[in-house]
């Protein structure tokens, strides 16, 4: 698989798109994968609880998904130096619909060996993380 | 929180060896997708020694090293108040089936925001040769009392 050139690059491109449908058992895979059983993310008695709207995606799942757009784009994971998010809204995952989150991953910054990959990544109309950036290794 | 607990370095916590089903696990809970991170073959065949753990997957190790912060008695950090503020991955290489990774916390900084508590704890986490792997970074919002 070949990968991406930096020369074939302009800040503001698109290099991938990903849509995730979440439902109530991608959290409690998450939660068996990763070891993380906070409750809030499967029990909504818990979530209404401590003020919560519901039910939660946890975030290391929205950040473990929202980057694997740019893994397949850049063909091997070991092109990713550096990949950081802050978490700035809820995934809430209803019950019965899911919740689906969509990510845009755009050209953010270049230098000669890197690309700064900018990820949108948005729930209902409003973005869930902020400063999301990959940083890909490139030729 | 223990302003004091800026600058302290936590035991190394006990090497973690990475298992080819675990990373196969964890790559289908994010939905990774791409056959390096579930087929040896492919892994193999793009260089890596067996089937490489998606980006993220350092956190799994690195839940062990926060545990020790959370449980320090003198750190005064209520775990049911923690809300995860932000994250970082600072990859040498990446994480293959086969790695046994050892993970020492150090916490990088303290502050506080009126009635909250900001900590930022560092592990940095080294393989079995004692090579840089990957370090990881949290930012933990500690929420005030009402």
């Amino acid at each position: 698989m070949s990968a991406p050139r930096l020369d074939g690059l302009t800040v503001g491109d698109i290099v991938a798109e990903g849509e995730f449908p979440l439902s109530r058992d991608s959290l409690v895979r998450y939660a068996g994968a990763s070891g993380d059983f906070n409750p809030i993310h499967y029990r909504d008695d818990v979530a209404a609880s401590v003020g919560l709207p519901g039910v939660l995606a946890h975030g290391m799942l929205t950040m473990g998904f929202a980057v694997q757009p740019v893994v397949d784009w850049a063909g091997d994971p070991a092109r990713i130096s550096d990949y950081q998010v802050k978490f700035t809204r809820p995934v809430v995952v209803d019950a019965a619909s899911g919740a689906t989150v969509s990510v845009v991953a755009r050209v953010g910054a270049l230098t000669g060996t890197t690309a700064r990959i900018d990820l949108t990544v948005t729930f209902d109309g409003a973005t869930v993380l902020g400063k999301a950036q990959v940083v890909v290794a490139l030729d | 929180m223990n302003p004091e607990l800026q600058g302290r370095v936590f035991p190394p916590a006990p090497p973690y060896l990475v298992g080819r089903e675990k990373v196969r696990d964890f790559a289908r809970a994010v939905f990774a997708t791409h056959p390096i991170n579930t087929d040896p073959d492919a892994a193999v065949a793009a260089g890596h020694a067996d089937v490489v753990a998606p980006p993220t997957f350092p956190v799994v190790i690195q839940e062990h090293t926060l545990a020790q912060l959370l449980g320090e008695p003198d750190a005064g950090i209520d775990f049911s108040r923690v809300v995860h503020g932000d994250q970082r991955f600072s990859y040498s290489r990446p994480i293959v089936a086969g790695d046994e990774l050892t993970a020492t916390l150090t916490v990088t900084s303290v502050k506080t925001l009126g009635p909250h508590a900001m900590v930022t704890a560092s592990s940095e986490m080294l393989d079995a040769s004692g090579a840089h792997v990957v370090t990881a970074i949290s930012t933990l919002v500690v929420r005030g009392g009402e």
